[in-house]
């Protein structure tokens, strides 16, 4: 078959599965299915997809650990829940044009992945010289140092901006529990990272995990690629945060991002496998979802991840899916028209 | 108080706090010369020693004995802890898995201590016992100057223990060379096991040295002391250890002269509460400048 035209294909139906779960969430909503508790479990789901894939890009795809994802997380929350304040702000003093809250949420949302970003490079650049144990632990450094110094930013606490105090929770911040927007966001950061991976400069990173002294040696320009993935990654992670921000209830403390925040987002990663989008998209919903659902179980919530962590470490070492991606696609042809589907990494994967 | 008492208090408080974190730190660095792992379950043994403390301290003062023979419990379950954590989980993850697994599994394993404790004990601090009654000496309880001395006599053993005794000289010779000392007719499993054993004591140790200070005891105290240890076992050099003596009293004094220090001299712009941060950014320091720390050497990579 033409290679194109295959790929335009799956292309399509990669967009009709994100369409069939867009229909699936609006029939849930017009059915009254979906009140205050459930979007606030969607939420998290979503944005525990986005900060898991995202991580993933680190840990899978980079093959090293990162400790201090959830700085990143601050920082776009932070940022953004900053701007949509001060938007909010300039709006009532006359000095900004009105706008609509989902027009403000998405410059906010944009300001705090760019920052992210931005400390992701900034950080990205000195660790990345470091691989392995010690990238784990100056990412964990950097994870902390990023919180302490929210901590104590007098803008950055209480009802923040010009009379803040540090040491508070930032309070008053805009709501934006639109679930489809918020869909939207998510779906749209999958199927970038997806195709990130699936570049030029994916099949460059996949190769660096593999062996960086022969890749090195191939031409590739090691640190530019770690640093981009880095970065991308924590571009996202502010993404994810400034959903965080915004997710209705008004408040941000910095104690929500801490490293034991981190490493939980770490244990979604290992348990969807390392170099699975699709499993990590599955481990956050479940990950997200079993502890509501089960309310006894989520104070020995941590006790049994941690168990099953060891018991996946020692049994299974590349986690649920290892690096199977589910495609949609692959599914469809198979069905269809009776020839086997492909397993691995060469299969699209649909919805999100 | 004139300037010069402030700085010498200071130092004191700085060596009472270094010492600690140089007892946890040598853990740290023993098990990792030993098979390459950041054990960061490391920190919850000082937790588990802790509530070991907590327990049994009570009890000897009703048998009419000293609570600080309590310590010798804690030594005994927190050796025992280790000494699981290292069969249960590391031994068969190390048999078949990489490098990050296993430091995976060392989070894992963390998390379960921290969970297990506050499963059983619950989250809120519980208080300990006073376990030394002391008299001030120059102004100082006399709690500071018995930790250091701890501390110090608790090294000093420690250093020759393992220069001079078989058992310490086969630990060597497994950091150095886990196969050839396999022919030499060393157990090395056996030699990792005492190697967790011996440094969860000394965490045993630290934490008696911690709760003589503080009197308090909840499930997540192990995570910042053990974190910082680490940075002091990395600022020595890990897998060194008299490199982990050293970086636990310099993180310690560093620790202390900053809190005193650091806002008068940047003009209340960096506040003692970023303490935390100051000791990080030692550690992103080091790593950046000299990654195998003060005393360790450069080795350069095999293509």
């Amino acid at each position: 078959m033409n290679q194109k035209k295959e790929r335009l294909r799956k292309l399509w139906v990669s967009l009709l599965g994100v369409c069939v779960l867009g229909l699936a969430v609006y029939a849930a909503d017009s059915l009254g299915w979906i009140d205050n508790y459930i979007r606030g479990i969607f939420i998290q789901c979503c944005f525990a997809i986005i900060m898991v894939t995202s991580l993933n890009l680190v840990m899978g795809y980079l093959g090293q650990i990162a400790l201090g994802h959830a700085g990143f997380m601050a920082v776009g929350a932070y940022t953004s829940a900053l701007v949509t304040k001060a938007i909010g702000l300039g709006i009532k003093a006359g000095a900004i044009l009105p706008m609509s809250n989902v027009m403000q949420f998405f410059i906010g949302l944009l300001c705090g992945a760019v920052a992210a970003a931005l400390f992701g490079l900034v950080v990205g650049i000195p660790a990345l010289r470091l691989r392995g144990d010690y990238l784990a632990i100056i990412t964990l450094g950097f994870g902390e140092i990023i919180r302490v110094i929210i901590q104590n930013l007098a803008f950055a606490g209480g009802k923040g901006l010009a009379n803040g105090q540090a040491g508070q929770a930032l309070v008053g911040i805009l709501k934006m529990n639109d679930i489809y927007v918020i869909f939207g966001v998510t779906a749209v950061c999958v199927a970038i990272m997806l195709a990130f991976v699936r570049s030029k400069f994916g099949r460059a990173i996949i190769a660096i995990r593999e062996d960086d002294i022969a890749s090195s040696s191939a031409g590739l320009n090691i640190t530019f690629y770690k640093v981009l993935t880095f970065t991308v990654s924590a571009f996202f992670a502010g993404i994810a945060g400034a959903i965080y921000a915004h997710r209705g209830l008004g408040t941000l403390q910095h104690s929500d991002f801490t490293f034991l925040k981190s490493t939980e987002y770490v244990i979604m990663v290992v348990l969807g496998g390392m170099g699975s989008m699709t499993g990590s998209v599955v481990a956050a919903i479940i990950l997200s979802v079993i502890p509501e659902a089960l309310r006894a179980f989520s104070q020995y919530r941590m006790l049994i991840y941690s168990v099953i962590l060891v018991l996946m470490m020692i049994f299974r070492p590349i986690g649920l899916f290892g690096n199977y991606e589910f495609s949609l696609y692959e599914l469809l042809r198979g069905k269809l028209t009776g020839k086997p589907p492909r397993s691995g990494r060469s299969a699209a994967k649909g919805g999100a | 108080m004139d300037g010069l008492t402030l700085f010498i208090q200071q130092i004191i408080n700085g060596l009472r706090v270094g010492s600690v974190y140089a007892l946890i730190a040598l853990g740290y660095t023993m098990v990792y010369g030993i098979i390459r792992l950041i054990n960061f379950a490391h920190g919850d043994f000082i937790m588990v020693g802790a509530y070991a403390l907590f327990f049994t301290v009570p009890l000897m003062i009703a048998a009419g004995m000293p609570a600080w023979m309590a310590v010798f419990v804690a030594i005994i379950v927190c050796a025992i802890t280790g000494v699981l954590v290292e069969k249960l989980a590391y031994r068969p993850v190390r048999a078949k898995g990489t490098n990050m697994s296993a430091l995976i599994t060392a989070i894992a394993m963390s998390l379960f201590l921290e969970n297990l404790a506050q499963t059983l004990f619950g989250a809120s601090p519980k208080q300990v016992k006073t376990i030394f009654d002391l008299p001030m000496i120059f102004g100082f309880s006399g709690n500071t100057f018995l930790t250091i001395a701890i501390g110090v006599v608790v090294m000093v053993g420690h250093s020759l223990f393992v220069k001079y005794t078989k058992a310490g000289q086969a630990m060597r010779a497994v950091s150095e060379d886990k196969s050839a000392s396999k022919l030499m007719g060393i157990n090395v499993n056996g030699i990792i096991a005492l190697t967790f054993a011996i440094g969860s004591g000394l965490a045993a140790i630290a934490s008696l040295m911690y709760v003589a200070q503080y009197n308090q005891v909840t499930n997540m105290m192990g995570s910042m002391l053990g974190l910082k240890a680490f940075v002091a076992a990395v600022l020595g050099g890990i897998g060194i250890i008299p490199g982990a003596m050293l970086g636990g009293l310099v993180i310690g004094i560093v620790e202390s002269l900053s809190k005193a220090y650091i806002a008068p001299l940047t003009g209340g712009l960096i506040t003692s509460a970023f303490s935390d941060a100051i000791v990080f950014s030692i550690l992103i320091v080091v790593l950046l400048v000299k990654p195998a720390g003060i005393m360790g050497k450069n080795i350069g990579e095999k293509v």
